[in-house]
């Protein structure tokens, strides 16, 4: 559906945030009031060190580059898929494009009407009715009233909510929510749309309904960039790729390829190898994971864990300041992005307090419930309330029990151990003896 | 469905790092008009969802400040009102100032609570603090309501000089828009405003709303300058003068005839307008030039 004429130019376009800047809650004059010695003390520090030539003038310390000399030329019609990992830069790009955040340099052109789908129910109000909200929401996302009256219709038929229009949305399933407010965004008619990891939503039937409805849309001529984690879906829906890492393109082409390429790297964490830089999301950060080991049943380092055998990790880590209120959380997923379950220690210990230079072997025991197959843990460390360092993808494989066993393999994502009981009962279905 | 789409000219936009003085691209704005009407549709329409007596709020406030001023500073401290019964005085003064405070303070808030919006989605950033203000017009004209109401009670006779009230609401407008877009764009960044502002709004209030300008006049001297640098002051006075000047020397309480003035209050009108066209062009800068780390921030 390419066609020659350009739909997005983009030249050397760069992002560069202030460390702490995206996670910051908020600031009070008292926090500025007393962070302003060590401000002073640090620019001093900065001059000291810029003259002696020991930093990247482009990257003054306490910044980082979220993206950096970013070309690319999207044609009309074009569906390219945003592959990369957490941190690496997509949503940024994607952010910059839609005009809700600032390029720190370059330059991109867009040509056409513009529509982004970063979230679904991007101004939904939980006060308003079903009806009150298409319109709303319609609104906010750049339609016009007489768009919205004209696919009104077409709207409720998609989302199946047409017995509560009148009610407030705050009264709705969370199913209903994301069915309604996919069905106004699926509506959305610009030239170009931009869409974020809006189908990690909704149950499957649903996510199948709207990767459908993207199809048609990217079958309609317009141009799609789209960004997810599901590389079911990119591969379903995109022709071409690019693949982001820490904030350059480091591949571009067909989608295939650059999907093959983001797996292929993505399995290059493994367990009990240090991990690069490369795989952290901030670097040098404060609390620094460089390795993680699977343990198995005896505590030992191992390749692989047994399914329904309890396990372990042991996730090295290194302090490079020192905090008393660390936190590490720890994820498994499927390859195609969903969560099975999380791991963290804020749910069973106080914050964890670290010495700056120390070096931790922090251990977690848990029961392994999840059926054989390859899963991913992505690591998450935090100093309060502020992400410090990010570790996506790190393999676990879970190996079925072979050879006359006890416990054959059961259907599902999760291994589930019942116990059941038989009793007679009487026609009410009150067990019998029971008066 | 979309054969047009080859055929028209397309848009284009240009996304580059902003340097210096940002203006505010009014074109656009008006491209996205419709939008904004949602925006204060739904500011309207949330405020008094699930309430009681729903709109009725808008009279009872003011009616409330009404009696309790009246009873406090008429009876008991037995302050000027001009001549005016209590009631017609403050809810006079009441009714726009009520309009601007509740501006401001929704204003100040605005940016953060729309903050998953602002997040998501492009459009104007300056139409955030602006919905609450014309949001809050429509409170304004049910109180105005009552206000009438309340003049038929007393007898009163429309004047000509009741056609310069719309200059006097937009005064207060732009005096609530260029407060609230700096105090919404200061509060992305530091929270301590909107502790702030409830307490500067009382404060600013009884400024205001309490005395006549001609009992500051007599008061102050030279000093009234410095009084009426405060825009608001000037809006208030200025709607009592419009609605109330035709009735100068007509006792509307038995022996005590009124004493507002049929010339207009010029040092007060014109230092007030000069400083809501001050703050409008302050707050508007300082928004924009907040505005393209708002999204990093909020």
């Amino acid at each position: 559906m390419s066609t020659d004429k350009i739909a997005i130019q983009v030249r050397g376009l760069g992002k560069r945030y202030r460390l702490g800047e995206t996670h910051e809650v908020y600031r009070t004059f008292r926090d500025t009031l007393a962070t302003l010695p060590a401000w002073l003390r640090n620019t001093s520090r900065q001059r000291r060190a810029a003259k002696s030539g020991g930093h990247d003038p482009e990257t003054p310390p306490g910044t980082f580059w979220a993206l950096r000399d970013i070309d690319l030329d999207v044609h009309e019609g074009d569906v390219l898929g945003i592959v990369g990992r957490n941190g690496a830069g997509k949503s940024t790009l994607l952010k910059i494009l839609a005009r809700i955040t600032e390029p720190t340099r370059g330059r991109a052109e867009i040509h056409g009407r513009i529509g982004s789908l970063l979230e679904v129910g991007t101004g939904f109000h939980l006060e308003l009715s079903g009806r009150e909200n298409i319109f709303l929401s319609g609104a906010i996302l750049g339609m016009r009233k007489d768009e919205i009256r004209r696919k009104f219709e077409a709207i409720v038929e998609f989302a199946g909510v047409d017995d509560f229009l009148d009610t407030p949305v705050k009264r709705y399933s969370n199913g209903m929510r994301v069915r309604l407010a996919f069905a106004v965004a699926a509506h959305l008619e610009p030239e170009i749309l931009i869409v974020d990891e809006v189908l990690s939503v909704g149950d499957a039937e649903f996510q199948k309904k709207c990767v459908g409805k993207m199809k048609d849309v990217a079958g309609g001529g317009r141009t799609v960039l789209f960004v997810s984690h599901n590389m079911q879906a990119v591969k379903a829906l995109c022709d071409s790729g690019i693949l982001l890492e820490r904030g350059r393109i480091v591949r571009r082409g067909p989608i295939a390829d650059v999907v093959e390429t983001y797996l292929a790297r993505a399995t290059a964490v493994l367990p009990g190898t240090l991990i690069p830089p490369e795989f952290h999301r901030r670097y040098p950060c404060d609390l620094e994971v460089f390795r993680v080991d699977v343990l198995n049943r005896h505590g030992e380092p191992a390749g692989f864990v047994l399914m329904e055998e309890p396990f372990g990790l042991c996730l090295i880590c290194r302090a490079r300041r020192s905090r008393p209120d660390y936190t590490v959380t720890v994820q498994f997923r499927r390859d195609d992005g969903l969560v099975l379950g999380t791991i963290g220690t804020s749910y069973v210990l106080d914050r964890l307090e670290m010495r700056g230079g120390g070096v931790y072997a922090l251990t977690a025991r848990l029961k392994n419930v999840f059926s054989p197959g390859q899963y991913r843990m992505d690591v998450r460390v935090a100093a309060g309330p502020e992400e410090v360092d990010f570790v996506e993808g790190i393999p676990l494989t879970v190996a079925p029990v072979t050879a006359g066993d006890e416990l054959p393999q059961r259907e599902g994502v999760v291994q589930l151990r019942s116990e059941w009981s038989l009793e007679e009962a009487d026609a009410d279905g009150a067990p019998q003896g029971v008066p | 469905m979309n054969q047009t789409v080859d055929d028209m000219p397309r848009e284009v936009h240009v996304i580059e790092p902003s340097r210096g003085w940002m203006h505010v691209h009014w074109r656009e704005v008006w491209q996205y008009r419709e939008l904004f009407g949602f925006l204060v549709w739904r500011d309207v329409k949330i405020k008094y969802k699930q309430t009681l007596l729903g709109a009725a709020w808008a009279v009872l406030v003011p009616l409330c400040q009404m009696l309790v001023f009246t009873i406090l500073f008429q009876r008991v401290a037995d302050f000027s009102s001009d001549g005016l019964p209590g009631p017609l005085f403050y809810i006079a003064g009441l009714l726009p100032w009520n309009y601007f405070a509740s501006s401001i303070t929704q204003a100040s808030n605005s940016m953060v609570q729309n903050a998953p919006m602002l997040t998501k989605i492009y459009f104007p950033r300056l139409m955030v603090p602006a919905t609450p203000c014309a949001a809050a017009l429509v409170d304004f004209a049910i109180a105005f309501v009552m206000l009438l109401a309340l003049g038929f009670f007393y007898g009163i006779v429309p004047g000509a000089s009741w056609l310069l009230l719309p200059v006097f609401m937009v005064l207060a407008c732009g005096a609530a828009f260029g407060a609230g877009s700096f105090l919404a764009a200061l509060n992305v960044k530091y929270r301590d405003v909107r502790h702030i502002v409830p307490f500067l709004v009382q404060l600013w209030m009884f400024l205001t709303v309490i005395t006549p300008y001609s009992a500051v006049k007599d008061a102050l001297g030279a000093w009234r300058y410095v009084y009426a640098l405060n825009p608001m002051a000037a809006v208030v006075e200025g709607t009592r003068w419009a609605l109330f000047r035709h009735l100068n020397g007509v006792e509307l309480l038995p022996g005590q005839p009124v004493t507002v003035a049929p010339a207009p209050p010029w040092d007060l009108f014109v230092l007030g307008t000069a400083v809501t066209v001050v703050m409008l062009a302050a707050g508007i800068y300082y928004f924009k030039r907040m505005e393209r780390t708002f999204a990093d921030i909020v």
